[in-house]
C-alpha cells in the first residue's frame, strides 16, 4: 500500500498533496470556508523543506491572485485556490493573467450566493468561470472534477494545459467535493522544474536577464488599438485551437439512453444514483458529464440531441450550463434545467421526479 | 554622425548608464521620474545585478518604466506590486527584485499589499515616488497631497473636514518590524540626487542580504500637474512638502545586524 | 455490497471520526468508499452528520436521500433520519439523548446504551467505538481487525496507547446492541 500511495482524504487535501507532488513552485492563498484545508494541509506538510515549494498566506485574496501573477510570470508553476467571494475578488488579477497569457492555477471549490451567501455547496459560479468573470475577452481553461481521485489528478492535468497554452486553468469544484473524504492514489513525485529547465521551457518569462538576453516584459498593456486588436486575435485564435483539441467529456449509460442528464462535479454524482434509480422504474436515462466547461462539449451535447427526446441540465444552481446546452442543441430537442439554490443539494429520488414530470 | 562620431574620445564628462536605453521618455519636462530611473539603472549595472534583476512597474505616470530601463520587467495591476514581487523574491531568492511606485499606488488603492509585504520582511526593495498628486490620469488629489494644496479633485484645496489628511507611508513603515531601512530622499538638487543614489544602492545591497524590507521614498516633483514650471515646482517642493515629509533616514537596521 | 450509512448526533460526540474510522477501514479492505460531512459551524453541542457508504463498486452519489442504515444519537437526529431510513433497514440508537423512542415497523430498530456503558466503563471519549461496535456487529460492512488498522493509521503515534481501549469499547458495543 505504501508504494502506491492508496488512502482516505479530503478533496481539498488531494488538491495540496497532489500540488507538492506535481512540482508545484509555489502557493499563495487566504483562508476562507469550505476550502481552507488546502493552505491548513499545505501547511502541515511543509513541503518547502522537501520539495522546496513555496507557501505563503496572504493578505488578501487580492493579494494571493497578484502573488500568483508574478510567481507566474517568472515562468514558476504557481497556483491559489479559494471558495466563491474570494474567486470574485481575484477577477481583476485573473483578467490581468489571461491577457498577460501566463500559466497559473486557481482552484475555486464554489459555496452559494451571491453575496457572502452561504458555506454550503454550490455550483453557481459557472457563469464566473466559464464566461470570463473579469473585464475583457478572455477565457480560462476550467476543469470540473466529480470526485477526490480528480481533485487530486487535476491539478498536474491543470498545469499541463496552462503551460501547453500560456493560459489560467482553473479547477472548478464545490464544497460537497473540497469536504468529502474518498479513496485516493496520490501521483507520484515529480521534481520541481530547475532554473535551467524553466528558462528553457520559459523563454517568455522574467526570470532575470540570464545569459544576457533581451529584456522580457510582462505586461497586459497596449494602448495602440492597431497593436491591441492584433494581441487579441491572437489570443482568440489560442482560445479555438483549445477548443478543438482540449474538450474532456465523460459518457455514462447513454447508448440505448432516451433521456440524457447533462451534469458536472458533484452533480453528475448525483445524477449517476437517479440513473440507476430511474433504470430500476424502467426509465433509461443516461448522463453526458462535461469534464472541461470550458472548453464546452458543444460537439458532444449537439450529438444528443439526435439520439435523445430530452435533456435535463442538472446544475447545483439556478440555470447557468443551461444555456451552453441549448446553445449546442439549437432548439433541436427540449432542454430542462434543475437545480437547487442556496447551498441545498439535489437529492437523486427529486431529480427523478423531475426527469419524469419534465419530459 | 552618430553620437560616437560627435564626441571624442576621453572628452565624455557625463552618460547616462547603459541600462537606460534611448526610448523617449514619456514623462514631462522637468519631471522627477527621469532622475530616479536614472539612479535605478546606475545602481543596479554598478551592482553587477543587470542579468539577476526583476522589476515590478505599477500603474501610474511609471507604467511604462519598463520601456526604459533593460532589466525584465512586470506590470502589475493598480496597488498590486509588493505583492507580485513578494512572490518573485521568494520563488527566485538570488533575484534583485523591486517595485516602483507613485503614491496613488502604493499608499491608497495599494495600502494593503505594501504595508503587508514590508511587515513580512520580503526582501524586496520599494522605491516610491510622492509627488502628492495623480500625474498619469490628469492631476486628481492623491493620499498624500498636502492640505490647502489645488489638484482637479479638491479644486478649493485639499480641507480635513472633507478629505482627510495626507498619509505617511514612510513613518508607518518604519514602525514595522519586517523593514530594515526606510528613508525619504529628494533629487531636487545634485547633492540631494547622490544621497537618494546612495540609498537606493543601501537598500538594494540589504534585499539581497536578506535583511528585510526596504522602503526609498522620493519626494519628488510634478509640475505639470502642480500647474508650475520646473523652477518653480522645485521651489515650492523644498518650501511646502519638505515641511511635511521630512528629508533623511527614519530606519536603518541593517548595518548593526 | 453496498452499505449506504447516515451518522448523526450532537457535535463532540465523535460522529465525523466514527465514520473516518469506518470509511478508512473499508479502504483497508480494498472497497469503495465516501465519507461526506454536513460541514459548518457545528460546534460542540450543536448537530454533526456524516453519510459514509461503503461499497464493492465506485460510489455514484455522496448524496443520498435514503439510506440503508440510520445511527442516531440524539432526537432532532432521529426526527430527521428515522423517515430516511429504506423500508428493510436498520435504524440504531442510544437511549440516552432519545426520550421518544423509534416508532417505525417496516424496519429493523436497535438499541445501543452505549453513553451508560462508556460511563460504566469510564472510558467516555470510547463513546463512538462503542456504537460502532454495535453496528459491526448487526451489519459486518468491515471487519474489526480492519477497524483496529484503521485507528493505527489514523490516530497520532501518541495515541496508540489508547487502541486496546477502543478495542474493548468496540467489543462491549456488539455485546450491548440489542433488537427491539
Amino acid at each position: 500500500m505504501a508504494d502506491q500511495e492508496i488512502t482516505l482524504m479530503k478533496g481539498n487535501e488531494a488538491i495540496a498533496h497532489a500540488a507538492i507532488r506535481c512540482g508545484c513552485d509555489g502557493y499563495f492563498g487566504y483562508p476562507i470556508t469550505p476550502q481552507s484545508e488546502v493552505l491548513e494541509t499545505l501547511a502541515e506538510q511543509k513541503p518547502w523543506e522537501t520539495t522546496g515549494m513555496v507557501v505563503l498566506q496572504a493578505e488578501s485574496e487580492v493579494s494571493s491572485i497578484n502573488m500568483v501573477y508574478g510567481g507566474a510570470s517568472s515562468g514558476k508553476k504557481v497556483m491559489t485556490s479559494s471558495s466563491s467571494p474570494g474567486v470574485s475578488l481575484m477577477q481583476e488579477g485573473i483578467s490581468y493573467m489571461a491577457g498577460a497569457e501566463l500559466p497559473a492555477l486557481i482552484v475555486n471549490v464554489m459555496r452559494g450566493g451571491p453575496g457572502l451567501g452561504t458555506i454550503q455547496p454550490s455550483q453557481s459560479d459557472y457563469f464566473q468561470a466559464c464566461k470570463g468573470g473579469g473585464h475583457g475577452d478572455y477565457h480560462l481553461i476550467v476543469l470540473a472534477p466529480a470526485s477526490v481521485q480528480e481533485m487530486a489528478d487535476f491539478v498536474d492535468l491543470a498545469f499541463t494545459l496552462a503551460f501547453r497554452y500560456r493560459n489560467p486553468a482553473m479547477i472548478l469544484a464545490d464544497g460537497a467535493i473540497g469536504q468529502m473524504m474518498e479513496k485516493v492514489v496520490l501521483p507520484p513525485f515529480k521534481p520541481r522544474r530547475t532554473e535551467e529547465e524553466i528558462i528553457k521551457e520559459c523563454p517568455w518569462a522574467t526570470t532575470g536577464r540570464i545569459g544576457g538576453r533581451k529584456p522580457n516584459i510582462i505586461t497586459s498593456l497596449e494602448l495602440r488599438s492597431e497593436e491591441m486588436e492584433i494581441i487579441n486575435l491572437r489570443i482568440q485564435a489560442k482560445y479555438r485551437e483549445i477548443e478543438a483539441k482540449e474538450v474532456r467529456y465523460e459518457e455514462y449509460m447513454l447508448d440505448d439512453a432516451d433521456y440524457a442528464i447533462v451534469a458536472f462535479g458533484s452533480a453528475a454524482r448525483i445524477a449517476k444514483k437517479s440513473i440507476e434509480i430511474a433504470r430500476s422504474q424502467g426509465i433509461k436515462v443516461g448522463l453526458l458529464r462535461p469534464i472541461t466547461l470550458w472548453p464546452f462539449p458543444t460537439e458532444e451535447v449537439k450529438s444528443l440531441a439526435g439520439r435523445v427526446n430530452g435533456i435535463l441540465s442538472l446544475e447545483i444552481n439556478a440555470g447557468q450550463m443551461v444555456e451552453d446546452i441549448r446553445l449546442a442543441v439549437e432548439g433541436k430537442v427540449p432542454v430542462r434545467h434543475f437545480g437547487r439554490l442556496g447551498g441545498i443539494i439535489p437529492d437523486p429520488d427529486e431529480v427523478v421526479e423531475v426527469l419524469k414530470s419534465s419530459f | 554622425m552618430t553620437r560616437e562620431e560627435i564626441i571624442e574620445k576621453g572628452q565624455v564628462v557625463y552618460k547616462k548608464p547603459a541600462l537606460l536605453n534611448d526610448t523617449p521618455m514619456h514623462y514631462c519636462p522637468g519631471c522627477s521620474h527621469g532622475v530616479v530611473h536614472k539612479l535605478v539603472a546606475e545602481v543596479i549595472e554598478e551592482m553587477g545585478m543587470t542579468d539577476k534583476t526583476v522589476a515590478i512597474s505599477p500603474v501610474g505616470c511609471a507604467v511604462f518604466a519598463y520601456k526604459y530601463i533593460d532589466v525584465d520587467w512586470q506590470e502589475a495591476a493598480h496597488g498590486r506590486a509588493p505583492a507580485l514581487a513578494s512572490a518573485v523574491k521568494r520563488l527566485w531568492p538570488d533575484r534583485l527584485v523591486f517595485t516602483y511606485q507613485g503614491d496613488g499606488d502604493l499608499a491608497c488603492i495599494g495600502t494593503a499589499e505594501t504595508i503587508h509585504a514590508l511587515n513580512r520582511a520580503e526582501n524586496i526593495t520599494i522605491i516610491f515616488i510622492n509627488n502628492a498628486i495623480y500625474g498619469m490620469t490628469g492631476g486628481q488629489m492623491a493620499p498624500t497631497t498636502l492640505l490647502g494644496m489645488k489638484t482637479a479633485t479638491c479644486p478649493y484645496g485639499r480641507e480635513v473636514s472633507l478629505h482627510g489628511y495626507p498619509l505617511k507611508m514612510t513613518e508607518i513603515a518604519a514602525t514595522l518590524d519586517g523593514t530594515c531601512y526606510v528613508t525619504r530622499q529628494s533629487v531636487h538638487s545634485v547633492a540631494a540626487i547622490n544621497r537618494a543614489k546612495k540609498a537606493i544602492r543601501k537598500a538594494f545591497e540589504y534585499s539581497m542580504q536578506g535583511k528585510g524590507s526596504n522602503l526609498v521614498e522620493i519626494v519628488s516633483t510634478c509640475n505639470s500637474g502642480w500647474k508650475m514650471s520646473p523652477e518653480k515646482a522645485n521651489k515650492w517642493m523644498e518650501e511646502n512638502m519638505f515641511e511635511f515629509y521630512h528629508l533623511g533616514d527614519l530606519k536603518d537596521t541593517g548595518a548593526v545586524k | 455490497m453496498t452499505e449506504e450509512i447516515i451518522i448523526a448526533g450532537f457535535g463532540g460526540q465523535g460522529v465525523l471520526s466514527m465514520g473516518k474510522i469506518l470509511a478508512y477501514a473499508g479502504l483497508m479492505e480494498g472497497k469503495e468508499v465516501t465519507w461526506m460531512p454536513a460541514y459548518g459551524p457545528e460546534q460542540r453541542g450543536g448537530t454533526a452528520n456524516v453519510t459514509v457508504i461503503v461499497s464493492d463498486d465506485p460510489v455514484s452519489s455522496p448524496i443520498l436521500s435514503s439510506y440503508d442504515t440510520a445511527i442516531v444519537l440524539n432526537q432532532p437526529s432521529l426526527e430527521k433520519f428515522e423517515p430516511k431510513v429504506k423500508p428493510g433497514g436498520t435504524l440504531i440508537y442510544d437511549s440516552y439523548g432519545i426520550p421518544e423512542p423509534p416508532k417505525r415497523t417496516d424496519i429493523d430498530v436497535y438499541r445501543i446504551d452505549a453513553m451508560d456503558a462508556a460511563a460504566e466503563m469510564n472510558l467516555i471519549k470510547t463513546f463512538n467505538m462503542i456504537v460502532l461496535g454495535g453496528l459491526l456487529k448487526i451489519h459486518p460492512v468491515v471487519g474489526i481487525d480492519s477497524v483496529l488498522a484503521a485507528l493505527r493509521k489514523t490516530l497520532p503515534e501518541r495515541h496508540h496507547h489508547l487502541i486496546p481501549k477502543n478495542e474493548e469499547a468496540i467489543r462491549k458495543g456488539m455485546e450491548i446492541i440489542k433488537k427491539l
